[in-house]
């Protein structure tokens, strides 16, 4: 197998009789940001389980096809080896630890780590950088964070672990875009520190910005792969998930807004 | 008003026993979701190694060979059936642990017979006295022991690697497993814990004032379970204060059975559940459970 970062081969994956995933191929180079495009039930989320091994949760298996991380086979794993290979996930939905303490979350993140003491510290206090809140409110109750710190806790405790590919499933979902653009903005400077991310999300514009190559995955089959940059140009993608979706979408809201028809006779009321 | 605190001294000391039993039972459930209804047996199973290894070895090396083997034994049931069944449903799995309660149970009554064994605890009968009220040692050794032993497994719970591995997997396993906790390790060691718990409730539960281990043993440990379902059966506190009301209920119910004659005689082993089903109405998920937890 060629490539030290994860390579995904032909996969399929089925959960009893239902195919979720055809035949999908993907690499994420080593260092790289790649982002998973595609609408509800495309297959993002199955993709993600079947690299940490998490399918059976699910009545799931991999039927065909291989996966590789550092040139080494890990379809057969079980998820804590994945992650002690160099693989986290940070699932969708954010999924943190609510009755544990925030500093208890990022103490679990660090289990699947096969790292000495020392590098948990270090793990610990780059995380605390990366999002100094979650030092402020280590004490805390990590359900009773708003859900933009949930995703910083979510992350973080990905993190913990010192992967080297870090599997991010929708972290814009449900946020502020505010909240959305901050989470994009540490994605970046994580990958800038040296870790890959595989980026699935449905929001395109944000996920293509920081990709560097994307897939879109559709009912299960890679539809379209390609540099990002490439693909945000791309008719097909510009009118399936960025066109409508956001630009346009967007500037019809606001112009709306803008010609909202007032009553007349309420007009010089207000 | 010295039988009342001599009661209450009891109870407390019966109390933190059923606490040490109910324990192994949240424990279990929470890493696992499974109703252990095997947990009887564990503890008989304990017992009975501390009673037939102590003419040999003496008291504490059978006391602790006692809890080994109990752990061994609730580690063996993890790994050698309940693991045959992950990913069948909860209520499965609870019926499964009642198979290996008759069995387990039938094996050591056989082996048991009629006979009564003495654990060969070193406080015999003698009874402190202090002022008017009297306790025997043994209730002062089973208070003791069990407040040591609870306090060492709540402090593990709140700061080890293995306490925040146990939690992770009791809030959401899937999550845990992304996290690289081994859910398969956790379970097993929440059973070997739940084994060692049961063993050293077992010397307690069979030491003065009772005669000693004999079948009905097993029965006396089902006291636990009213203790651990009316404290929440997800809450580690709520074992502890469940346990508690359970033991100071059956005291007081048995201690002050003369004055409730109307109520018939054994008011003292009813109690407990009486007292479980009355929290129950008022609180259905126990007093410290978690509400969202309905599926039993």
């Amino acid at each position: 197998m060629g490539g030290s970062g994860l390579v995904v081969q032909d996969a399929s994956v089925g959960y009893g009789p239902v195919r979720a995933l055809r035949q999908v191929s993907l690499e994420v180079p080593e260092g790289a940001v790649v982002a998973v495009l595609g609408g509800n039930g495309a297959g993002k989320s199955t993709l993600l389980r079947a690299i940490s091994r998490t399918l059976g949760f699910h009545r799931g298996a991999l039927t065909t096809g291989s996966i590789h991380f550092g040139g080494r086979r890990i379809d057969g794993l079980h998820p804590d080896r994945v992650v002690g290979a160099g693989v986290s996930q940070v699932p969708e939905g954010r999924r943190v630890f609510a009755r544990m303490t925030v500093a208890d979350n990022l103490r679990a993140g660090a289990l699947g780590s096969a790292g000495s003491r020392g590098t948990k510290a270090s793990a610990l206090s780059r995380v605390h950088e990366l999002f100094p809140v979650l030092a402020e409110r280590a004490g805390q109750r990590a359900g009773l964070l708003s859900g933009g710190e949930q995703q910083m806790l979510a992350v973080g405790r990905a993190l913990m672990a010192s992967p080297k590919l870090l599997l991010l499933d929708e972290p814009s979902l449900g946020l502020a875009p505010l909240m959305a653009a901050r989470i994009a903005d540490t994605i970046q400077e994580i990958n800038g520190q040296g870790t890959a991310v595989l980026l699935v999300e449905q929001n395109a514009a944000l996920a293509l910005r920081l990709a560097s190559s994307a897939y879109v995955l559709d009912v299960g089959e890679v539809a379209l792969a390609g540099a990002a940059d490439e693909l945000a140009a791309s008719d097909e993608v510009r009118r399936r998930y960025l066109g409508v979706v956001d630009e346009t979408a967007a500037a019809d809201a606001s112009r709306g807004v803008d010609a909202l028809p007032v009553l007349e006779r309420w007009a010089g009321r207000r | 008003m010295t039988t009342f605190v001599e009661l209450m001294l009891n109870g407390l000391s019966m109390g933190s026993v059923y606490a040490l039993i109910a324990l192994g039972f949240v424990v279990i459930f929470r890493a696992t979701e499974v109703v252990n209804f095997a947990h009887a047996s564990l503890l008989l199973a304990g017992g009975y190694f501390i009673a037939s290894l102590h003419d040999d070895i003496g008291f504490w090396p059978a006391v602790l060979v006692g809890i080994a083997g109990a752990a061994v034994v609730g580690a063996a049931i993890e790994f050698l059936v309940m693991r045959r069944y992950r990913g069948s449903d909860h209520s499965v799995l609870a019926i499964v642990t009642i198979g290996v309660d008759i069995l387990l149970t039938t094996e050591l009554t056989r082996r048991l017979g009629t006979d009564v064994l003495s654990l060969g605890d070193p406080w015999g009968d003698s009874v402190l006295t202090v002022g008017s009220v009297s306790i025997a040692y043994t209730r002062i050794a089973a208070f003791v022991a069990a407040g040591l032993l609870i306090s060492v497994f709540l402090l593990a719970f709140r700061y080890t690697s293995w306490g925040v591995a146990m939690r992770a997997a009791a809030e959401s396993p899937e999550t845990a497993a992304l996290m690289g906790v081994r859910l398969g390790r956790v379970s097993l060691g929440a059973w070997a814990v739940a084994g060692g718990l049961a063993a050293v409730a077992a010397l307690f539960l069979t030491v003065f004032p009772t005669p000693g281990l004999e079948r009905a043993t097993s029965l006396a440990a089902l006291k636990a379970f009213p203790a651990a379902i009316l404290g929440g059966l997800d809450s580690t506190t709520g074992a502890l204060v469940g346990g508690l009301i359970v033991g100071v209920t059956e005291s007081l119910a048995t201690g002050y059975q003369s004055e409730l004659t109307f109520l018939g005689r054994g008011l003292g082993d009813l109690a407990p559940y009486l007292v479980m089903t009355v929290i129950l109405l008022i609180r259905p998920a126990g007093l410290f459970g978690t509400k969202e937890l309905t599926r039993v």
